[in-house]
């Protein structure tokens, strides 16, 4: 368990958090900017200096105001991936990567090609930070990172500073890192596209507040937090390739509340994928629709309505052990009559499929 | 020849052993105005500037005061050496340090406050020390600064006239450094020798300081 609690006051900022996070994958923080993230990740870190702090990672102090500890930064055993590369100009990549390997031990010379290849640096090694390009050079500063013997990641928007294509350059390699699932890793991003692809737990932040934090799929079907309403609801499901139809090059994956298609060969079968579905994509019926061009109908419970304003209102539904989210106007809801407890069936219009999902241990 | 390469002898002397000094004094001076948030810092700035705006004359006389056999630095002195400050080529190196402070720290204080914290923060959250980070990540990233901060201490010593002339007065290999030999044989009207001993210092000035902007241009590079 990674323990914290910080309160931080300053002119027309307060921050006040009291999070336990997972000691395994990856935790996002999500929230708007000024929400407070990157403060807490700068406490986190020892960079900032806080009022009233606790902190312990795995049983181990490194602050406590109480008891009078605080770790200086450089004794706290942490990566941090700023925004920015912040790699080190007059060095070359290799020794930029070698300078938190150098400074403490334990990180193998195996471990550094293994990591040197996951980000795919082999051939950037003898150049100069000033030759990179924005996306090599935040590769970089990931590799610097985790070559630290890190026992805690600290990812502060490493993509933000990035336009789109070197951020899905770099997004692969983050999740194959979250595959490998060794070290704790908190994701600081405001993008929710990036924390459903990252992310295993999550923690939502308004105002130096916490408003939520838990399983990410459980904390994505919540109605009550409107930052993740409007654009960013949507809903994730973990399902099994079950079989391949060739013919019309689909896959078909099982989930506790029955089987989706999705296009393409997503995957061996057997694997777990991670599935996105945005709230938006998806409407109701009352009967199965019989002639329809939409391959997922699945029966489904409502478990709750919410929107007090505004024409479309959020409605969470039951899919077996699943829940997903789904937008309907408010005049659909009237004239259907829908009720919590009402059995129905959601139409799926659009599935985004990640890559295949850690097997976790 | 002999009287032609004494005087540039010591004035290089002077300002090579200024410059190495000052770049050590110079360098706390001028991390600590960079970082620094202090109510302090316009009082410091002010006092390290002084020696720009202020007449040689008037901070050799200050000078003389202090480093003097009854002043406080130079009661001190004597009491631990036996000999005087003024009139001896350490009383110049001391002279000329002060004199020369503002040009080794105000190329360093833009160096180091161009250089931002950013880059130390991620030093320090790979496990350097604060003044690990400083060694390893702020000093070799400043290099330029620190080439300027040498070469404007450097020439800024070796045109010094004023202050020597208070502090040090005119004593042959002690003392008597170009600018003042120079003086000497102007006075005593020996135009001749006053050409060669101008036109050496002319091209020893000329050349570090073309050197400067010659590998100043090479880094930008």
């Amino acid at each position: 368990m990674i323990g914290l609690r910080y309160r931080v006051e300053r002119p027309g900022f307060s921050l006040d958090v009291d999070l336990e996070l997972p000691l395994r994958g990856i935790s996002g923080v999500f929230g708007e900017s000024g929400a407070g993230k990157t403060t807490l990740l700068r406490c986190i870190a020892g960079l900032e200096a806080a009022h009233a702090s606790r902190l312990s990672v795995a049983g181990e102090t490194w602050e406590d105001t109480q008891e009078g500890i605080a770790l200086p930064v450089q004794r706290r055993d942490i990566g941090y991936v700023f925004q920015e590369p912040r790699l080190f100009d007059h060095l070359a990549v290799r020794a930029n990567i070698d300078y938190g390997r150098k400074r403490r031990a334990g990180e193998t010379a195996s471990n550094f090609d293994h990591i040197v290849e996951l980000l795919g640096l082999e051939k950037l090694l003898e150049r100069r930070p000033a030759e990179l390009s924005g996306g090599e050079a935040q590769r970089v500063a990931i590799a610097r990172a985790l070559l630290s013997a890190p026992k805690l990641v600290l990812m502060d928007e490493p993509l933000a500073s990035l336009d789109r294509a070197r951020r899905d350059e770099i997004l692969p390699f983050l999740e194959r890192l979250h595959a490998e699932a060794r070290i704790p890793i908190i994701y600081v991003s405001h993008n929710i596209d990036e924390v459903c692809r990252l992310c295993d737990h999550l923690v939502v932040m308004e105002a130096g507040r916490v408003l939520a934090s838990g399983v990410l799929q459980d904390v994505l079907v919540r109605l009550d937090i409107p930052v993740l309403g409007g654009d960013n609801a949507g809903s994730i499901i973990d399902g099994v390739v079950a079989s391949y139809d060739g013919d019309d090059d689909l896959t078909r994956l099982e989930f506790s509340g029955g089987s989706l298609w999705v296009p393409g060969h997503a995957g061996a079968e057997g694997a777990t994928l991670r599935l996105r579905t945005q709230a938006s994509d998806i409407s109701l019926c009352r009967s199965r629709p019989e002639q329809s061009t939409i391959l997922n109908i699945l029966p489904a419970q409502v478990e709750a309505i919410e929107g007090s304003e505004g024409p479309t209102m959020l409605v969470r539904l039951r899919l077996g052990d699943d829940r997903i989210v789904a937008r309907v106007t408010r005049r659909s809801v009237r004239e259907l009559g829908l009720q919590e407890g009402d059995s129905l069936f959601a139409q799926v219009k659009s599935v985004a499929v990640r890559p295949p999902r850690p097997v976790t241990p | 020849m002999e009287s032609l390469l004494q005087p540039l002898w010591l004035s290089v002397k002077l300002a090579g052993i200024t410059t190495l000094l000052l770049l050590v004094l110079a360098t706390p001076i001028a991390w600590w105005l960079a970082q620094t948030r202090s109510g302090l810092k316009p009082l410091v700035q002010s006092l390290v500037a002084l020696p720009i705006v202020l007449p040689p004359t008037v901070m050799g006389f200050y000078l003389l005061i202090v480093l003097g056999p009854a002043g406080a630095l130079g009661s001190w002195w004597v009491e631990l050496t036996g000999s005087a400050l003024t009139f001896s080529f350490t009383g110049l190196v001391i002279a000329s340090c002060i004199y020369s402070l503002p040009f080794a720290v105000q190329p360093l204080a833009v160096a180091f406050e161009s250089l931002g914290k950013q880059k130390l923060e991620a030093a320090w959250t790979l496990g350097a020390s604060k003044a690990d980070a400083f060694f390893s990540v702020a000093l070799p990233l400043s290099v330029r600064g620190y080439l300027g901060a040498m070469v404007l201490s450097f020439a800024h010593t070796l045109g010094e006239f004023g202050v020597i002339l208070m502090v040090g007065g005119n004593i042959p290999g002690e003392t008597r450094v170009v600018s003042i030999a120079i003086y000497d044989q102007v006075e005593s009207l020996n135009y001749a020798a006053a050409h060669r001993l101008s036109a050496l210092l002319l091209v020893v000035a000329f050349v570090a300081l073309f050197t400067m902007f010659l590998v100043n241009r090479r880094w930008r590079r």
